[in-house]
């Protein structure tokens, strides 16, 4: 008997310190997202969120250009894209892209003996092509990059080949006899969870439904399955890991799918998805001709675009940094006459928009801006009290998808009976929080 | 209520705890003690104040009232009353009527001279319920990590924190949980059922006894735990169920912040077969 007190007394011990080594410290940082006691919050170690604060900071910027001086276009051979660049500015982004992208290769990795304007490397086609696509998400998919943007930066970090890509994916060798599942393995792209583990070939490549709860009380023509419900499943899994957030950071799960129960972050990632396959589709696979095989996948597939290649763990790339305001030739595709004849479109644009706001408010008030104001005004006191090691809070609700686009998804639906009802529980709005940004150093 | 010819018996002086002889009395089958009052007294207050939340509240349909803990800046302070107070004083209600009953338990125990078992089992209970409202709370840094007190809005929390972690069956403590509160009700289920077999024979046949008990679990399983030990077993099973609900919510926040899946990882890392 006493034989089996102390080996239950070992084998507790070393339980005990399985879980003690296995797991973190408390306390943790916590945001809430909605209301008090809905369960609604984002959960961080501290130590963690460190790391990941220390390992997400924007490089310093270049300083600017001196303006004036002749057009790229005009001096240098075969500039396709940035041509509208004066001299100045075009050499700045050029040093700027290549700290970001091949720092240690140089201006060689894309630029090669027979001349700045030889096309003959890949390297050089697809930089031109990724310079198009940054520009384009900055201008038309302020849905999902807001003004913060994002630069060669938010994937490069450094390296010609961002880190996190993703190719579709075999999975790993069966037995002949047995047909391939594509889950059962403990995959680091659904969070290490047994789901299907190439979630991104059906639904960042190709546009299948993700969605696959039925809109009505009784079943009436959802044909979704469970196995589909999984595949769903396992892209929220690499979502949560690539944002470093949890299912309840967009969505209140007594309600996956209904807009009106879900935090504004999941806007942004409705709108995130459709961008995501649209960079993949018109920017990445037509590139697969080009690219060699070292740069390709199991399948012959190109790398490609997902969650993790610009936000590596954090709820925005680089914590929010606004890198893009200092580059402003990748805010959009640059019109004839270049970053002036941008600058004085804005001012045309803002005058107007005033003129506008004005007529707006001598009228009868639209229904758009009345929602906006409590939406504001709930996170206006939510601010100060966001972080006690918070760095200056950010301000929310202009970065929050602005609630009225919130409805636009749902708004195909029909007048039929909705599970659950709407306003079922009628928590009050719930005010959103945001981690710190990160320091200023 | 009429009290049964060999109760007087069992009603004797002493046994308590606090109070000596001032309430060790009873009221009707009920017997009072000290811990009686203050056990009245917290769930009269506890629910009067459910009932005032109520009442301050949006609904009076008793699916959807909600009293909500605090906001999680209020940290480990007291929150105003409408907002999130009235949770907090509720919630020492609640533990203090508990407690009470508990150690009204054990003055019971004490009186009968009979083993402090009852009581130690349902520590367990309240063992569960401190663990979600006030040391996972305290170990998370605010008391708004404790659950709603709302039939529809504790159901939400419950979702909301399981998702908080991706995926929560993944957590091995709730699986150890689920397995006992499941193991508990096949064990139950097999003692009651075969209890009541021995007590409902075949027209004309006496009652069986535990022979026949120990022959039918022999006959069927090839070992019987026998009539004590069964009870062991259960109090084990049970006990196991609420103790390891109590760790798999104390693990989920303050010891593990991310998904439940990848905390196996220290499977796959371990060398020898990976």
């Amino acid at each position: 008997m006493k034989m089996l007190n102390g080996k239950t007394l070992a084998l507790a011990a070393v339980g005990v310190a399985a879980l003690i080594t296995g797991c973190e410290a408390p306390p943790p940082e916590v945001v809430q997202n909605g209301y008090r006691g809905l369960g609604m919050q984002t959960n961080y170690n501290t130590d963690r969120l460190q790391a990941s604060l220390d390992a997400n900071v924007p490089p310093e910027p270049i300083p600017a250009a001196t303006p004036g001086g002749p057009m790229a276009k005009d001096v240098y051979k075969n500039v396709q894209v940035l041509g509208e660049l004066t001299v100045a500015e075009f050499n700045r982004l050029m040093v700027a892209l290549t700290n970001w992208v091949a720092p240690e290769e140089g201006c060689y990795y894309c630029h090669v003996n027979e001349g700045f304007e030889y096309d003959g490397i890949y390297t050089k086609v697809v930089s031109r092509r990724m310079i198009q696509m940054t520009q384009t998400t900055n201008a038309n998919w302020k849905d999902h990059v807001a003004d913060t943007g994002v630069t060669c930066y938010t994937c490069h970090r450094g390296k010609p080949v961002p880190e996190y890509v993703w190719t579709s994916d075999p999975g790993p060798g069966q037995p002949s006899m047995i047909a391939p599942t594509g889950q059962n393995v403990a995959a680091k792209s659904v969070a290490y969870a047994s789901l299907p583990y190439d979630p991104f070939t059906p639904y960042l490549l190709q546009d299948n439904d993700i969605r696959v709860i039925g809109e009505t009380v009784l079943p009436q023509g959802n044909r979704s399955s469970i196995k589909q419900a999984e595949w769903s499943y396992g892209l929220m899994m690499h979502m949560s890991s690539a944002l470093g957030v949890n299912c309840t950071y967009c969505h209140n799960s007594r309600s996956f799918y209904s807009w009106d129960q879900s935090a504004p972050a999941r806007t942004t990632a409705w709108y995130a998805i459709r961008h995501v396959r649209e960079m993949n589709n018109d920017y990445v696979v037509p590139l697969s001709e080009i690219i060699p095989a070292s740069r390709k996948g199991p399948l012959g597939d190109v790398y490609k675009i997902y969650c993790t290649t610009c936000h590596q763990g954090a709820y925005k790339p680089l914590y929010g940094a606004k890198m893009l305001k200092d580059y402003p030739s990748l805010a959009q595709p640059l019109p004839e006459g270049g970053l002036e004849a941008v600058k004085a479109g804005k001012k045309a644009e803002d005058t107007t928009e005033q003129q506008q706001a004005k007529a707006e408010q001598a009228e009868a008030p639209a229904p758009a801006p009345a929602q906006e104001q409590p939406a504001q005004e709930a996170a206006a006191p939510a601010a100060p009290e966001a972080e006690p090691a918070a760095a200056p809070a950010e301000a929310a609700p202009a970065e929050a998808a602005p609630p009225e686009q919130s409805t636009e998804p749902a708004a195909s639906a029909g007048p039929r009976l909705r599970y659950p009802p709407p306003s079922m529980m009628q928590y009050p709005p719930a005010p959103l929080q945001y981690p710190p940004a990160p320091a200023q150093r | 209520m009429a009290m049964l010819s060999f109760e007087k018996k069992y009603r004797v002086r002493g046994g308590t705890l606090v109070g000596g002889d001032l309430f060790d009395f009873w009221v009707g089958p009920f017997y009072v003690g000290f811990f009686g009052v203050t056990s009245v007294f917290f769930a009269t207050l506890g629910t009067l104040l459910i009932i005032w939340g109520a009442a301050i509240g949006p609904t009076w349909n008793v699916w959807r009232i909600n009293i909500a803990p605090p906001d999680l800046s209020y940290g480990l302070m007291m929150a105003p009353l409408t907002e999130g107070g009235l949770w907090q004083i509720i919630t020492i209600c609640a533990i203090g009527a508990f407690v009470s009953w508990a150690l009204r338990q054990v003055e019971i125990s004490r009186k009968l001279g009979i083993g402090l078992h009852v009581p130690f089992a349902f520590a367990f209970a309240i063992l569960a319920y401190v663990t979600l409202v006030v040391i996972r709370p305290v170990l998370m840094g605010a008391w708004g990590h404790g659950f709603p007190y709302g039939i529809f809005s504790h159901l939400d929390w419950v979702s909301n924190v399981g998702y908080q972690y991706l995926h929560f069956h993944y957590n091995p403590a709730h699986m150890l949980a689920i397995t006992f509160f499941f193991t508990n009700a096949l064990a139950l289920a097999l003692h009651g059922s075969l209890i009541l077999s021995m007590v409902n024979p075949r027209e004309g046949e006496p009652v069986k006894t535990s022979e026949h008990e120990n022959t039918f679990f022999r006959d069927f399983i090839g070992y019987s735990i026998g009539a004590l030990a069964i009870h062991r077993l259960g109090l084990f099973l049970a006990i196991n169920a609420g103790f390891w609900s109590a760790v798999c919510i104390v693990l989920s926040g303050p010891f593990w912040t991310r998904g439940w899946p990848e905390w196996w990882n220290w499977w796959l890392q371990l060398p020898f077969w990976s």
